[in-house]
């Protein structure tokens, strides 16, 4: 699985650090979001799926298989 | 005691009404959870799904084609498996037979129906029938005002609530000149309260914008068919070229009347948000019983509709899950980036816990009766999540017995 962020399309809303917290971060000033794995181990295959579909902003992309 | 576990059934096929992000993310959970049935998705627009938040920022600023807005690639709605029925309003709705009608004359049954139709804008009387009055609900919508803001050269926003303040803060960004004019007596105050709502109010009054709080439009004026302005029940009278109504909206269950469903607000839930058996509803259009605050609740923003329909989508595959999130909801003006968390009421007790107003950068905390009950980050996203923990009290449920 490899991860992408569209920072220009991220509201700052924080939801993909809540549910996976050792994938994304945000920047302090603004909140946009920070990219710390782009591509996250298998046993975080689950919680990045789930961030990715409740990003408010669509701005998480997945590709690769699983 | 948790209730007895229900026998796991999977229903065959789900039908899906609005194709949004609500109804886009109920069909993609149950995917990716392994669902394998029939999945049918029928929208009234002919748009495959986007995203509504950009339509009042990026889109109506002209920083972003409408086509930036579509949720998915069509490769990715491909590999979805379901069947967009687009352009095609439902008309109705037989819960027990789980039947939908729609304009077209299409009978769709299904095992489980999920209902995601959103919200109606309300408008002014006679709006209908001048050309440059506006409501900003669709993509349709935001390119119909967004020609308009390009000739006009004076704006009336009426509604000073969150959607009215960004329209009026992306318009002035054009340079075209903006009133705003609103029931409430500060720009989202009901929303915000009192001290957030008089800074975005400062805000707004110095970028430009005329404010014309506390006062309610009484009419629009017209001549020859287009729109001349707005008169207000003071008796002052705004001319305007494009006048954009922004007073509110109402959930879409116009279509669901004699479906056999309760509806009040919104359509009525149980806490695992469904309606009837076999028929669920999420996003802007439901209300549910939130167990966390053991009352009703009904929302009407982003993070929502496609939480609820995680929720959902476990629900329909035989999981019982009760739906206690803690309300988030953002807002982008000039360059003021909010995030609230929670309720930010009116009656809250409002206290700077980071940063400073005066600095542009704060956290807030709203307390009403000792409870922690929202947090609001004034350009300071990261720091207003941090805080949003000190939530968690008011809305998780108690341990049972109650
Ligand atoms: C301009 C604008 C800006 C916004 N900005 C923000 C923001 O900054 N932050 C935030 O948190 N939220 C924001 N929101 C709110 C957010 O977009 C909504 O909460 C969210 O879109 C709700 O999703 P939904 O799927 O429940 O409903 P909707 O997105 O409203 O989708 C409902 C869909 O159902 C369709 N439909 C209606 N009736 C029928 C029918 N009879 N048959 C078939 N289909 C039907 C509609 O065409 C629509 O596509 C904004 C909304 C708007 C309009
Ligand atoms: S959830 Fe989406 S919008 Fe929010 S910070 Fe993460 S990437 Fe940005």
């Amino acid at each position: 699985m490899k991860v992408t962020v569209d920072e220009e399309k991220c509201c700052g809303a924080g939801q993909c650090v809540l549910i996976a917290p050792e994938v994304f971060d945000q920047r302090d000033d603004d909140g946009i979001v920070i990219l710390l794995e782009a591509e996250p181990g298998e046993e975080q295959h689950a919680a990045v799926r789930e961030a990715a579909a409740v990003c408010p902003a669509a701005a998480i992309e997945l590709t690769g298989r699983d | 005691m948790a209730p007895p576990t229900p026998e796991v059934t999977h229903p065959e096929d789900v039908l899906i009404v609005g194709a949004s992000a609500g109804g886009l993310a109920v069909a993609e959970a149950l995917r990716r959870k392994g669902y394998r049935g029939r999945l049918t998705v029928v929208g009234a627009e002919p748009h495959p799904p986007y995203d509504r938040p950009p339509l009042s920022k990026q889109v109506l600023s002209g920083a972003w084609e409408g086509e930036r807005t579509h949720l998915r690639s069509r490769d990715d709605l491909d590999r979805l498996e379901a069947e967009f029925v687009l352009g095609d309003p439902a008309t109705g709705l037989d819960a027990a037979a789980r039947e939908v009608r729609t304009a077209s004359g299409r009978v769709l049954r299904a095992d489980a129906v999920v209902l995601a139709t959103g919200l109606t804008a309300l408008r002014l009387p006679g709006q209908d029938d001048l050309a440059g009055v506006h409501v900003l609900r669709t993509l349709d919508d935001a390119l119909a005002l967004r020609r308009d803001l390009t000739t006009a050269d004076e704006l009336v926003v009426v509604g000073e609530g969150v959607l009215g303040a960004e329209i009026a803060a992306t318009a002035r960004g054009l340079g075209t000149g903006v009133t705003l004019a609103g029931l409430g007596d500060a720009v989202m105050g009901d929303h915000l309260g009192g001290l957030v709502g008089g800074m975005l109010t400062r805000l707004h009054a110095g970028r430009g914008v005329r404010l014309r709080l506390g006062v309610a439009a009484r009419s629009l004026t017209g001549e020859d068919g287009r729109v001349t302005g707005v008169l207000l029940a003071s008796g002052e009278w705004l001319p305007a070229g494009a006048v954009v109504v922004a007073t509110g909206s109402r959930p879409a269950v116009g279509w669901l009347a004699g479906s056999g469903l309760t509806l009040g607000d919104g359509v009525e839930c149980d806490a695992r948000c469904r309606a009837a058996d076999g028929v669920y509803a999420l996003g802007d259009i439901a209300s549910w019983h939130h167990e966390g605050l053991g009352r009703r609740l009904r929302l009407e923003n982003r993070t929502n509709a496609v939480e609820q329909a995680q929720v959902v989508a476990a629900n329909l595959l035989g999981e019982d899950r009760p739906y206690v999130p803690v309300p988030y909801f953002w807002t982008d003006q000039y360059d003021v980036k909010i995030q609230a968390h929670g309720f930010l009421t009116r009656d809250a007790q409002v206290d700077v816990v980071e940063g400073a107003p005066e600095e542009n950068r704060f956290v807030a905390r709203y307390t009403v009766g000792g409870q922690v009950t929202g947090v609001l980050g004034w350009n300071m996203a990261k720091a207003a999540r941090l805080h949003r923990r000190s939530l968690a009290e008011a809305f998780t449920p108690e341990k049972p017995h109650a």
